[in-house]
């Protein structure tokens, strides 16, 4: 009786599950299709998909102006803000089951802020393109192994002391964001540093994505493949161990990936924050606490909320307003009520 | 062919912590089926013993032989894990499924086959974090169950728990140990538990080589009174079915000379 209760329950939560995803797949291409569509130049759903379709099947044929800014314009952004969205929630609910605190966001690591430090210098010394990608990638990665370094005492590494490693370096590479703003021509490159700052698509290109998408894409999927490892090592590291992970090996890969990422990410649309930290908050109470379906829903549920935030950044005003700053107003409310809900839980 | 189970051994084994040696020259040894309870005060280095033996932590000094892998249950102190208990025990197989797999209808069987054993089948489907203690504990054996070891290491399995789980844990223990397919070590503060559920005991005792020896010689009143600096008095009393079972109590304060 019991066990056929338990069978019928597991059933169910089974339709759910589907029954959710297929709804959260829905909604991203509804986002999308809408998201292309609206702007200062309107084009109709209808429309949207016959050019979708025309640049499929005929891709060699001449574009007209709508298809022109839809396919060359918006297209990349989208692809952009679907890999970004989809890449920074995954790499927040990664970290989240590593450090074993669902308060870690990409930027603890020390990351974003080191890989903003070589953005803002790339584009002080007036490199752009891939320059710009590799020097805030290699940032990025140097503010980890700085992390590493200052986490490894006697051979062994404590996430508390990663924490705090990832806080001090992050602290240090933002005063030297600061001290290149100081530094940088206000008439010249600081406008450029303090937007790109801010974070934003409005630059997407074909181009841009093309050198964006191998780290989003690659990073991203590897930590979707290691979404049941990544149950283990939420568990106490004695316990993780003695089942056969290597909790310190596969932490430092897990931090490896989240750095492709997010250097990836703030490479070609500056710091967006918030995604990271709520989207996998928001996952978990709609699916639970298996990653095994919470980060492939943390993904979807990511891409979406970045496709419909740049939407409403690049439309609601004449000027566009900065994506990061957007994800921030809609995102600090919403974290701060699943913090009050997250303590409330606790003690009940 | 079945490769020859290997027995579980320190020998002259020592672990420090800074300047500070929990315990030196400690010699330990479970014949493959057997069971060994290490009794022993707090701070005596039970716990470290035990994540020595696991492998967590290196020895300082001496030698350690065990297999790869041993199943490991903790103690109750740490947060339970938020997933149902199913896929809590399914944990249990993570050295097979391999870092980028995910658990197969076969790794459910095992799993569901532990949960079983253990007589908690009614529960597969609760969140672990909502279960009591007494069947928290009885999950975590599962899991242990569930990786296929045929060696179960258990760190003061009974100490959080009330008398009632106390009984079904000793029970199942024993179970375990008389079927002689596993080998089990595990850590208590109650030596009527060693008397239970244990072939052999090892005593850490304080400032002397550790004893160690049969649980009906070994754990006689004056060497555990030594171990634990408080009287300790033997007896043997009829059990249920009226055979003589010993059992050990210590000498505590007690009401005497109060007038009524």
């Amino acid at each position: 009786m019991a066990l056929a209760d338990a069978l019928v329950a597991a059933g169910s939560r089974q339709s759910r599950r589907v029954a959710t995803t297929t709804l959260l797949v829905a909604f991203l291409v509804a986002a999308s299709l809408v998201g292309l569509g609206v702007g200062q130049f309107p084009i109709a759903p209808s429309r949207v998909i016959a050019i979708l379709g025309q640049a499929i099947t005929d891709p060699a044929a001449p574009l007209a102006v709508d298809a022109r800014i839809l396919l060359l314009v918006r297209l990349p952004r989208l692809v952009l803000a679907i890999l970004a969205g989809a890449g920074l929630a995954i790499c927040g609910g990664a970290l989240q089951c590593v450090f074993r605190n669902p308060l870690v966001a990409p930027q603890i690591l020390g990351i974003s802020p080191g890989a903003a430090f070589g953005g803002a210098l790339a584009i002080f010394l007036g490199i752009s393109g891939v320059g710009l990608l590799g020097l805030s990638f290699a940032c990025g990665l140097g503010a980890l192994v700085l992390v590493g370094w200052i986490a490894r005492i006697d051979g062994r590494t404590e996430t508390v002391t990663v924490l705090l490693g990832g806080l001090v370096v992050g602290s240090l590479f933002s005063a030297l964001v600061s001290l290149i703003q100081f530094v940088a021509d206000p008439n010249g490159s600081l406008p450029a540093i303090v937007y790109w700052l801010m974070g934003s698509f409005a630059s997407a290109t074909w181009e841009q994505a093309g050198l964006a998408a191998p780290g989003l894409v690659t990073g991203s999927s590897v930590l979707l493949a290691l979404r049941f490892r990544l149950n283990i090592l939420s568990l106490d590291e004695n316990e993780a161990r003695s089942l056969g992970a290597h909790p310190e090996r596969e932490r430092w890969l897990v931090f490896g990936l989240v750095a492709i990422v997010v250097a990836s990410s703030v490479a070609v649309s500056g710091i967006i924050g918030w995604v990271g930290l709520i989207i996998p908050h928001i996952s978990r109470l709609i699916v639970g606490p298996d990653q095994r379906v919470a980060l492939p829903v943390t993904a979807l549920i990511g891409a979406s909320f970045l496709v419909v935030t740049d939407t409403i950044a690049r439309t609601a005003t004449t000027a566009e307003i900065p994506l990061g700053v957007l994800t921030a107003i809609v995102g600090a409310p919403i974290f701060a009520l699943l913090l009050r809900r997250h303590f409330r839980e606790r003690e009940a | 062919m079945k490769i020859t189970p290997m027995k579980i051994a320190l020998n002259r084994a020592g672990m420090r912590f800074g300047s500070r040696w929990i315990f030196r020259g400690l010699d330990l040894a479970v014949e493959h089926g057997a069971t060994l309870a290490i009794l022993g005060p707090n701070g005596r280095g039970k716990t470290t013993a035990l994540h020595a033996i696991l492998g967590f932590l290196p020895l300082t000094e001496g030698e350690r032989t065990a297999p790869n892998r041993l199943g490991y249950v903790p103690q109750l102190l740490t947060i339970p894990a938020p997933h149902a208990l199913r896929e809590m025990v399914v944990m249990g197989r993570c050295a097979r499924v391999g870092l980028f797999g995910q658990p197969s209808p076969e790794d459910y069987r095992a799993a569901d086959a532990a949960i079983e054993r253990v007589g908690i089948r009614h529960l597969a489907g609760e969140p672990f974090a909502r279960l009591s203690g007494g069947e928290r504990q009885m999950g975590l054996i599962a899991r242990a169950l569930a990786t296929g070891s045929d060696v179960l290491v258990l760190d003061e399995p009974a100490s959080a728990l009330d008398l009632g789980n106390q009984g079904r844990l000793l029970y199942l223990l024993n179970d375990l140990r008389q079927a002689r397919e596993m080998t089990i070590l595990f850590t208590t503060h109650d030596p009527n538990h060693a008397l239970a559920a244990a072939d052999d005991a090892l005593l850490m005792m304080k400032n002397e080589a550790a004893l160690s020896g049969p649980v009906d010689t070994i754990m006689s009143e004056a060497n555990l009174t030594r171990l634990y600096g408080v009287a300790m008095r033997q007896f043997a009393i009829p059990d249920q079915q009226g055979q003589a079972m010993p059992v050990i109590v210590p000498m505590h304060a007690r009401h005497s000379g109060e007038k009524r």
